[in-house]
């Protein structure tokens, strides 16, 4: 069999040559892309408006839905969100890093379609029976809880097909190398991409090991699975697929600095180790979900949480450092030179790609990092387990952090892909401030009211009659970031689906600049090369950063030294 | 550039900032590692797992003794929570064994424990999995049914303390609730 070239350069390869960069799109991905990206935005919108009602629940004064609708709610927003619209949009990520950067051209179309059918089915599968109202049993869907068969199938084939989808990257990986697509080491986005999809693989062989014999189970063919053991291999699901949200929305960072800026990694031998940390050392993270179980020790506690964890969390902060210090560069090349913080000022705040990356950046960083590194501490957990606390932590992680940075994706995405420029150009650059202070304030009512022993997954506060003024106060506050987090949602969606029926065609033309800033007269790029002391005003957010960590590190360690002693 | 191979050699060591800052970030990360063994053996508050396999029905029958054998009143359920009902209040020995089961939806029985003492306390999930969350101090551990969880703790403040479900458990979870009293 003669199987053609997966080069997009050699003749015959269904391909087109990019209005704006001059790069090459491989038409199968094109639309794998497309139908992935447009799958994930829907899940997107159905998660956000069970948010608004969920928000509009804890919202103490409001207390909107009745109490079996909130859980059945609360079960549908965490598959949607967490599961849906992440994993349809990270496909379409995985399938842009395989073939656009590589010149190459996916893989197959048939495994594309084969993965596309069984992710979506099970995603309606899932979603229908939730609604039915079978599977009251919250995201986690902890044993002895049990729900409806299909639930489970419908999780097992969205995770069959991500892995299809993942198989289909690795083989077009190793076609465009085959085929000799492009020459040299992979770029930083294929690579990070590449990190998330090793990940994405380890993560779902513990989601069908944990989801098999609970689907057998549901069917009652076997008996009923450990509810401990569920709890540490659900969490090997539950934990890494965070990880590979991280991974993607890293990558999402390089490129879109790269590709509004110009930065380029620092050190690309520093970045590239950083996503291998990720890929060593998370899997052991998930024990930081069984801090307070029983049946583990305090050994297998202590080592799960700092050996694997930090070691991520180092990667992390390297990222941290080199994303910005990247665009500094950039900046003060482009001759952007004054003082510190000269460069910052001067960034394209109005272009909602680059303030959708920067909040990302900050809000994923400095909230979601700092208070994930903490709650996930051995012992700190005992005052923060199943608070709303732990709420309080993701949403800025996996919320302000990944799905604000796919936004920020998103509005070059639809240009360059779909080739359409945005409609409601102005609406754009204000969406991602809207979604990002909705979110924060979401996130700080949900922190101080977990501090106040507020649980989470929990209907109703007053019946206990322990919690205040105050913890009802923060209920608000979340209740109102809430609404706004769903407003920049909505826009956001509205503005997609808006663009892709109406948004002026883009033929053989490049997008409509977003904004991006110029070169001022004495720029010199490439000059600052080889100055490795020319990112002053990132050391100085960085250990800004570094103080705030240690300040709420180490006041957690005096809250908790204020309960009573237990071992 | 991010987007495009890298054809140039690209393989060299952290310098300058990045360096500092990969300094920091490493030592950081080191003081955390080491703060957990630390207060494992030197603070108050650890979660060492402590647990024993048990039936929901042995562990059932084990409260019911203890309660039987302990017992000094009855606490009065709030009106404001129905699902709660009356429970028995007992008092462990001091430095003795005490027992609390957790089920849809209530923590039985309510507890009188003495200031300053240490207690073992036993606690088990009959049906599913229930969230210990002792309010207003705000400490959370986790139950599941087949485990016998033992803290081994020691109240420090007195009064009225209760004790909330944070662990999803159906439709009366927010309403599922304990007492303890420390005199």
């Amino acid at each position: 069999m003669s199987s053609p070239s997966h080069s997009l350069a050699d003749p015959g390869t269904p391909g087109r040559k990019c209005g704006t960069t001059g790069l090459g799109v491989c038409l199968d991905a094109q639309r794998f892309i497309k139908l992935n990206a447009v799958c994930g935005i829907v899940f997107l919108l159905l998660g956000g408006i069970a948010a608004l009602l969920l928000a509009l629940t804890r919202w103490q004064t409001i207390h909107l839905l009745p109490v079996d609708w909130f859980y059945r709610i609360l079960t549908f927003h965490g598959i949607n969100m967490l599961i849906l619209w992440i994993l349809f949009f990270e496909v379409a990520i995985l399938y842009f890093a395989c073939t656009t950067p590589l010149n190459a051209r996916l893989f197959s179309r048939k495994v594309a379609w084969v993965s596309f059918g069984m992710m979506l089915t099970g995603a309606v599968m899932v979603d229908y029976i939730i609604l039915a109202g079978q599977a009251d049993v919250m995201m986690t869907s902890y044993l002895p809880l049990v729900a409806h068969p299909l639930f489970y199938l419908g999780i097992i084939l969205v995770a069959v097909g991500t892995l299809v989808a993942v198989f289909n990257y690795f083989a077009t990986l190793y076609v465009a190398k085959r085929d000799k697509s492009y020459t040299g080491s992979v770029p930083i986005v294929t690579f990070g991409a590449t990190a998330a999809a090793i990940i994405a693989v380890v993560t779902l062989l513990h989601g069908a090991v944990v989801m098999v014999p609970t689907f057998t189970y549901s069917m009652g063919w076997t008996p009923q699975p450990d509810p401990a053991w569920y709890r540490l291999i659900w969490w090997g699901l539950g934990h890494q697929s965070q990880q590979v949200n991280v991974c993607a929305m890293v990558s999402v960072w390089y490129l879109l600095t790269h590709i509004v800026l110009g930065s380029r990694p620092i050190n690309e031998a520093v970045c590239r180790t950083a996503f291998v940390l990720y890929i060593l050392f998370i899997n052991l993270a998930s024990a930081h979900h069984l801090l307070v179980d029983p049946g583990v020790g305090a050994t297998w506690k202590i080592w799960n949480t700092s050996y694997a964890m930090y070691l991520a969390v180092l990667a992390s902060m390297v990222h941290g450092f080199t994303v910005p210090a990247g665009a500094e560069i950039a900046m003060r090349e482009k001759g952007y030179t004054s003082g510190i913080f000269g460069w910052v000022t001067a960034l394209p705040w109005k272009n909602p790609a680059f303030s959708g990356t920067a909040l990302s950046l900050v809000i994923f960083g400095f909230l979601g990092g700092i208070t994930g590194v903490t709650l996930g501490t051995q012992q700190i957990n005992i005052i923060a387990h199943n608070t709303l606390r732990i709420p309080g932590h993701f949403h800025v992680t996996v919320v302000g952090g990944t799905s604000l940075a796919f936004m920020a994706l998103a509005y070059y995405v639809i240009p360059l892909i779909f080739q359409r420029d945005f409609i409601f150009r102005g609406v754009a650059r204000v969406q991602p401030w809207i979604f990002g202070i909705g979110i924060t304030l979401l996130s700080f009512g949900m922190s101080f009211a977990g501090s106040m022993g507020v649980s989470r997954r929990s209907w109703d506060i007053d019946a206990q009659g322990v919690y205040g003024p105050a913890a009802h106060l923060w209920l608000g506050v979340l209740g109102i970031g809430g609404v706004l987090a769903f407003l920049g949602l909505l826009i956001f969606v509205l503005l997609c689906v808006g663009t892709l029926f109406f948004g002026p065609k883009i033929q053989d033309r490049a997008m409509a600049d977003w904004g991006t800033p110029p070169a001022l007269a004495g720029s010199s790029p490439g000059s600052l090369a080889h100055d490795h002391y020319a990112t002053k005003g990132t050391m100085v957010l960085t250990l800004v950063f570094l103080a705030c960590f240690a300040v709420y590190y180490f006041a957690n360690w005096k809250a908790l030294a204020d309960v009573w002693p237990v071992r | 550039m991010s987007l495009r191979p890298l054809t140039a050699p690209w393989f060299h060591g952290p310098a300058g900032h990045e360096k500092i800052w990969l300094g920091c970030a490493i030592l950081w990360c080191f003081v955390m590692s080491l703060m957990m063994p630390y207060w494992h053996f030197r603070g108050k508050q650890n979660s060492t797992g402590e647990a024993y396999s048990v039936k929901p029905a042995d562990f059932l029958a084990r409260t019911e003794k203890f309660v039987a054998a302990n017992r000094v009143g009855t606490f009065k359920g709030p009106a404001s929570n129905p699902m709660l009902g009356d429970l028995p209040l007992v008092e462990p020995p001091a430095g003795g064994d005490a027992y609390l089961v957790g089920r849809m939806w209530q923590w039985y029985p309510a507890l009188r424990l003495r200031l300053g003492e240490t207690y073992r306390l036993h606690m088990s999930a009959l049906d599913l999995q229930h969230g210990f969350s002792l309010q207003p101090l705000n400490m959370n551990f986790q139950v599941l049914p087949g485990y016998d969880h033992v803290l081994t703790i020691t109240p420090t403040s007195k009064g009225e303390f209760t004790i909330v479900c944070n662990e999803f458990c159906g439709v009366g979870h927010s309403n599922m609730s304990g007492k303890i009293f420390v005199e």
